[in-house]
Parts: structure tokens; sequence; C-alpha cells
């Protein structure tokens, strides 16, 4: 896989610190999933994080506090599913990665597409209310509604690609927008494009949605 | 505040004695250096005193429990406990799934490289020195970033520190891990 856009390090520190929105993170963490080039730097930003903890302040435990751990090994029943490894095993095929089949509910063929305006579908997901990530499906050929963005905004290519302005971007490339950029994206002829994108604010379209409905669409 | 250890015994041997033997000593080891620095994470965190001292047990029974799943070719001891911790803090503290990338795929015998493992936590040792040696405002900074609710638009993009030797050498561990499934 030939992956040229990625996730900026401010992110990656950001998802290693876990302050980031949880839809950041399922995008992030799905980018990670196919790209080893930023794996690797999430572990590294996880190895400051330790390194962090290791020389940092103590707190002294309660009295009981070592007993009482034994006793929750001793318990041993796996309710605390908090491990950093859970059971993401990777599958045979699909077009999503773990984290993101573990949001829809399944491959591809489980989501939910909501028509959004000129042949564009999109379906939301559910995360915590600080920012909202959806997937979006534009045909091939056909344009992504002209929008500017308010705060961040990262789009994720799961399948297909879209050129804009500044680049291509193929299946695994990220592009992270910020206010500044004012783009027109075009799915490449041939596939349809299917992306995941969250953003921290609502997008403003300039004319596929009438501004008003939008609190009403989520968008 | 800060303690910086000289002398940390082999947190590595005592993973790998949990690991193989459940061996209960060694944890005890691992619980006294850890455990309180987990906890202090928690409260600078927003924990209360209870929640923190609740979850620190959590934390630290999980180090137990999934010890098998660590890996010394890609974390140190202190990393890996680092990245539960974090996660118990998102779930408890935030209250919100933590999305994690999906495994790679593991060969049937996964053993870590020796000599893999043996850089990595060379390099760990070298960006803890580093750390130390930070001018305080610095590291003051990166402290919030990880420790503090600093948003992500706040935190700086250079750290200055030295991360391209410890991701190069987790990039080899991945790529081997990649092959060895091939
Ligand atoms: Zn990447």
């Amino acid at each position: 896989m030939s992956i040229k856009h990625h996730l900026t390090e401010g992110l990656i520190m950001g998802y290693s610190a876990g302050t980031l929105p949880e839809a950041f993170n399922l995008v992030i963490a799905t980018h990670v999933s196919l790209c080893d080039e930023c794996r690797a730097l999430v572990e590294s930003y996880d190895a400051l994080g330790g390194a962090m903890l290791d020389t940092g302040a103590t707190a002294t435990m309660g009295s009981g506090a070592l007993d009482a751990t034994l006793a929750l090994i001793a318990a041993a029943d796996a309710e605390t599913a908090d491990a950093p490894c859970r059971d993401n095993a990777p599958r045979a095929s699909g077009v999503f990665p773990a984290p993101l089949r573990d949001y829809v509910g399944g491959d591809l063929d489980a989501v939910k597409w909501r028509p959004a305006g000129g042949g564009v579908k999109q379906a939301l997901l559910s995360t915590s209310k600080d920012a909202t990530v959806r997937l979006i499906q534009i045909p091939a050929g056909a344009k992504v509604p002209d929008h500017g963005h308010q705060g961040t905004e990262l789009t994720l290519v799961l399948q297909g690609a879209f050129r804009d302005e500044t680049a291509r971007f193929g299946r695994g490339d990220i592009e992270v927008a910020d206010e500044e950029l004012q783009h027109t994206p075009v799915a490449e002829e041939g596939e349809t494009c299917i992306c995941l994108a969250a953003t921290d604010a609502p997008l403003k379209f300039k004319d596929l949605l009438p501004r008003m409905a939008q609190p009403f669409l989520r968008i | 505040m800060t303690t910086v250890n000289t002398e940390d015994p082999d947190w590595v041997a005592c993973m790998h004695k949990i690991r193989a033997m459940r061996d209960q000593a060694a944890f005890v080891e691992l619980f006294q250096h850890f455990a309180p620095r987990v906890k202090s994470f928690l409260l600078r965190s927003g924990a209360s005193e209870t929640l923190a001292e609740e979850c620190t047990q959590e934390v630290m029974a999980t180090v137990w429990r999934k010890a098998q799943l660590f890996d010394p070719a890609r974390a140190s001891v202190s990393t890996w406990i680092f990245t539960i911790a974090r996660n118990r803090k998102i779930d408890a503290l935030r209250k919100q799934r933590r999305p994690e990338p999906e495994d790679l795929p593991w060969g049937p015998e996964a053993e870590p490289d020796q000599a893999d493992a043996m850089a990595l936590q060379q390099e760990t040792e070298k960006l803890g020195k580093a750390i130390a040696a930070l001018p305080p405002k610095q590291r003051d900074l990166i402290e919030r970033a990880y420790f503090g609710d600093l948003s992500h638009s706040e935190i700086a993009e250079q750290t200055g520190l030295p991360l391209g030797t410890i991701k190069s050498r987790i990039r080899l561990a991945l790529d081997r891990l990649r092959h060895e499934m091939k």
C-alpha cells in the first residue's frame, strides 16, 4: 500500500495522550490500522507517555491497595475491558479495518446510508458529542459539495479516491483540513469513493444544503 | 516532585516472570513502583481520590491478566502500563470508548526478537534521560499534554525529544511481524 498523506504529529500526540474527541480517535485508529508509519509514531508517543509516567510524580496508595488488587486478580472475571489490545484481530478481507467495523457493526454492506443530495450518501456513526464522524459515499466522478471548515476536519479514504486542488487521496490517505482550507474534492472516475470523515465543528456547506437545516441533519 | 530512577529494576524480566510463571513477587515489585505513578496520573487527569485509587487497582490487575500481550520489541513496561492507564482514564473519566488500531497479524509463535527488544529498551531508557534533562518549562508542557487536558490544538507538534530513533526501532519490529506472516 502506498499511503502518501499521513496524520500530523499533533494529532498523534493527542491520540496517544487520550485527549482527542472519540470521533477523531476512530479516524486515527482506522488510519493507523492501514499505516505502519503512523503506527510506529503512535507507539513512539506512547513511549513518551510511558517515560513521563515513569519519571513523574507519585501518589500514596491506600493501605489495602495491593491486597485489593490481588483479590481482583484472583476473582479474574474479565469484567474490565480496558486493555490496550482488544481482540481487534484482522480479517481476511473487507473494506473496513477492525476499529471501524466495531462502530458500524459490520463491513461496508452493513452501513445504513442516507441520501445527502447530489448522489452523495452518508451515515453518521455514534460517538461522544464533542465531535462527529460519518461515512460518506461519493459516486465516481461526482463533486463533494463545496464547503469550508470550522475547526478541524479529518477525511480518510477507504475505497476509490478523490482529488482536490491540493492533491490526490487514495485508500489509506488522510486529509487534515483546518479553517483555512476551502476546497472542492472530486471523486475519481471508476469507483465509488468511500470516506470516513470527522469534524469538531459543523461543516459549512455552500450550496447543497441550506445552512438552517444543519442542526436537524447533524452534519 | 520529580523522581528519576537511576537504577530501575529490570521490568521486562518482571513481566516475563509474571507471564511465564504467574510470579506474584514480581508483580508486587511492579505494583510498588507503578501503582503510585498511575494513581498520580489519574489524579492529575481529574479523577477523585476514590476513583483514582479504584482505577489504579484495575489497571494493575489488567497488567497481570494481559501480561501475555506485552511485547518488549515494541514497548517498555512503563509504556505499556501507560497505555492501559490512559485507556482506563478515557473510559472512566471521559466516558468514551477508545477505538484501537487493528492488531497486527500474529504468527503462531510470535516470540519477540531478543535483539529488537534489547535495542528498544535501551532507546526508551535514553528517552527517560532526555526527559529528565529537559528545561522545566518544556517538561511542564509535555506533562500537561499527557496528564492535564491540554486540547489537541494547544499541543505543540515538536517536543524536541529523540523520538525518531524509537520510531525506527518500532518500525523494524512491525516489519518483522508483518514479514513472519508471509
Ligand atoms: Zn500514516
